[in-house]
């Protein structure tokens, strides 16, 4: 029986070991087997509905244990493990991709119910079950994040250009150390503190745009560190020392030629800098509140944002939760779209710059 | 374009000095301030956490929530659930990070990789608030028949025992979350060290006629030991501080369980602050910034034996 899976017996090399698609066949035909008992438990009404997340998964793992034995019984023990690691490791990765397939499938099923102009053209005033929208939401976190993005990029850009052009010694050290440290605050701790630090001036209670876009920007910070000094690095030291051999002093070298140079790499970071503080809950809730109106003023009462409204949307149900709950999934969903096209975009310059950095 | 004019009258020529340009001055400070600030406010980070959560530290009996004696009554439970769900979270995600990072780098095809590991960090860029909302819709329904049955049949192991909760709205749930969150960053740290392990040692390897795997077993991961660990640490920091996920996820009491599928869980600092801070006022607000400062010096400290690590080990 195992002579028809081995290779032919010409190539010498191929002796003794499984034929390159025996594993395929395998998993397709373990999918195809846990399929089918998936759909004979439903027509028996064993199982409610036919559950394809977990026939894939389980013909996946009855793959892991086939391919184990045939090759225990083809090529011996060491391929045997070779092979298990293997499969185990793919497993691994397929295990990882469901939560994401899962996650954006349901996003885009649920939340394409309230995709519509009034969701982009409402505030949630006065609006008790159906209708609404998110208007007071996009305009909240699209001028608390452009806030933050204004106090955090500077300071960022002009950090890593210390890093790179003049860091030298512990002071240098030490800024490296704790922006990779200050990546890893916890979101809501940046809005502790930028609710205690307003608290300190206001008084407690004090909720507005301004307070979430201290929060937000203390996240992007190192973000943005972090990407733009990449960026200055890979700068060629021969551009710098033509300028200088010029006569062109150090600042204006910075200026007229590392920073014009990184200005697509710079770009990209900012922009995904954005998209990574863009989704922030937490820290917006402890600090720009929320509410159902309309609000542009960014230094007086509290601002709504998108990931806040769909957090509120859910968890402060009416009596009819349907409309809630679709307006939470589509606010998600612009969320998502919002992210996605950051991260596209910011791929985009990249590729669209990159022959000049690379050369 | 000038250099420092020498003193004519002088009898010796003193040496050439460097011209200070006003320019340079000016843009150096600005780069020093700005490096500066940061280290700044990581410092203010913690100066204004501590003074607001003075009161906290001092409140007698009553002033607190949940009827605690004093504060360290108060955090306990807290700090339990957040190291509780952190941890179960990262048994959930070190083997499959691993496992993910060994794929990318040295099983799937070359032209293919950077996909792939583009697919993982996508994980990282959903906004937590879409995972609590996918966690507590889509994942609590579709793992409550698998709760059941562990509850029925495995209900003798301690973990599974328990009154089992009837919307899935279990710690187990949450961390599954936690661990899906975790992984983007272990797998792209664990990537990166995993690819730096020298191409020599691997080729010696194959050449000796070892497997793939004996391949990595004996020259990729011992190398990649210590960069595993900070990985690992940095993903932990990582589930300890979300918050969103937890709280939508989570129904919470205040419990102190280690019992994985009933409905009183223990809350966590970070869900804890973002359920109870609208509300809360006088102490019991100080008390929730309170918290937020033990959760800061956790993670703070975590991440730095992390960075430390790695850093000892680039060097």
């Amino acid at each position: 029986m195992s002579l028809a899976l081995r290779q032919s017996p010409g190539n010498v090399f191929a002796n003794g070991k499984l034929h390159k698609s025996v594993p395929w066949l395998l998993l397709g035909g373990s999918w195809v087997a846990l399929a089918l008992v998936f759909a004979l438990l439903n027509a028996g009404g064993a199982v409610k509905d036919f559950n394809i997340v977990a026939a894939l998964f389980l013909g996946t793992v009855l793959f892991d244990v086939l391919i184990v034995v045939v090759s225990r019984i083809v090529e011996g023990g060491r391929k045997a493990v070779d092979r298990l690691i293997t499969s185990l490791v793919v497993t691994a990765f397929v295990i990882a991709v469901l939560p994401l397939v899962s996650l954006l499938y349901t996003v885009l099923a649920d939340g394409l119910a309230r995709f519509d102009a009034a969701f982009f053209s409402y505030s949630m005033r006065g609006v008790i079950s159906v209708g609404g929208g998110a208007l007071h939401a996009l305009i909240g976190t699209l001028e608390i994040t452009l806030f933050a993005a204004l106090m955090a990029v500077p300071i960022g850009l002009l950090t890593s250009i210390y890093l790179v052009e003049y860091g030298r010694g512990p002071l240098a050290r030490g800024i490296t150390f704790f922006v990779d440290v200050m990546t890893g605050i916890p979101s809501i701790v940046a809005g502790l503190f930028a609710y205690s630090l307003f608290a300190l001036f206001l008084g407690p209670g004090a909720r507005f745009g301004l307070v979430g876009s201290v929060a937000l920007a203390v996240l992007m910070i190192p973000i943005v560190v972090r990407s733009t000094e990449e960026v200055l690095k890979i700068v060629p030291m021969e551009l710098r020392e033509a300028s200088y051999a010029l006569g062109v002093p150090k600042w204006l070298t910075i200026i007229k030629v590392v920073l014009p140079t990184s200005l697509a790499g710079i770009t990209t970071g900012v922009m995904l800098a954005i998209a990574r503080v863009i989704g922030e809950t937490a820290p917006l809730l402890v600090t720009a509140g929320f509410t159902t109106s309309m609000n542009y003023d960014l230094f007086k009462n509290p601002m709504m944002t998108l990931p806040v409204f769909a957090y509120t949307q859910y968890s402060q149900q009416g009596a009819n939760p349907v409309p809630f709950v679709d307006r939470a999934w589509t606010a998600a969903l612009v969320l998502i779209l919002i992210v996605m096209v950051l991260n596209l975009l910011a791929r985009f310059i990249t590729r669209l710059f990159a022959p000049k950095l690379s050369r | 374009m000038t250099t420092a004019p020498a003193h004519p009258g002088s009898p010796t020529t003193p040496k050439p000095k460097a011209v200070v340009r006003v320019g340079d001055r000016v843009f150096s400070a600005a780069s020093v301030i700005s490096g500066g600030l940061i280290l700044v406010v990581l410092a203010l980070v913690a100066a204004f956490l501590v003074w607001q959560s003075i009161p906290a530290f001092s409140a007698k009996v009553g002033e607190l929530p949940n009827q605690a004696a004093n504060f360290w009554d108060y955090v306990g439970p807290l700090v339990f659930g957040t190291v509780w769900s952190a941890l179960l979270a990262l048994v959930m995600a070190v083997p499959l990070s691993i496992g993910i990072a060994l794929f990318i780098s040295h099983f799937a095809p070359r032209r293919i990789a950077p996909v792939l590991g583009y697919v993982i960090d996508l994980l990282a860029a959903v906004p937590s608030v879409v995972y609590g909302l996918w966690g507590i819709v889509v994942l609590a329904r579709f793992v409550q028949p698998f709760y059941s049955f562990l509850n029925e049949y495995l209900g003798w192991f301690p973990l599974f025992s328990g009154q089992i909760s009837g919307t899935g709205r279990t710690i187990l749930t949450a961390s599954i979350v936690l661990a899906v969150m975790a992984i983007p960053i272990m797998t792209a740290v664990m990537r990166e060290i995993f690819l730096q392990a020298p191409t020599l040692n691997e080729e010696a390897a194959l050449a000796l006629g070892a497997t793939r795997w004996e391949m990595i077993r004996l020259s990729v991961l011992p190398f990649a030991k210590s960069g595993i660990v900070s990985a690992i640490m940095l993903g932990l920091g990582r589930a300890l501080g979300e918050t969103m996920a937890i709280a939508l996820v989570l129904s919470v009491s205040t419990n102190v369980t280690f019992q994985l599928l009933t409905s009183l869980n223990p809350s966590t600092i970070a869900a804890n602050i973002a359920l109870q801070f609208a509300e809360a006022s006088g102490t019991a607000l100080n008390a929730l910034i309170a918290s937020g400062l033990i959760l800061f010096v956790i993670t703070l400290v975590i991440n730095m034996l992390a960075r430390y690590i790695v850093r000892k080990r680039v060097s």
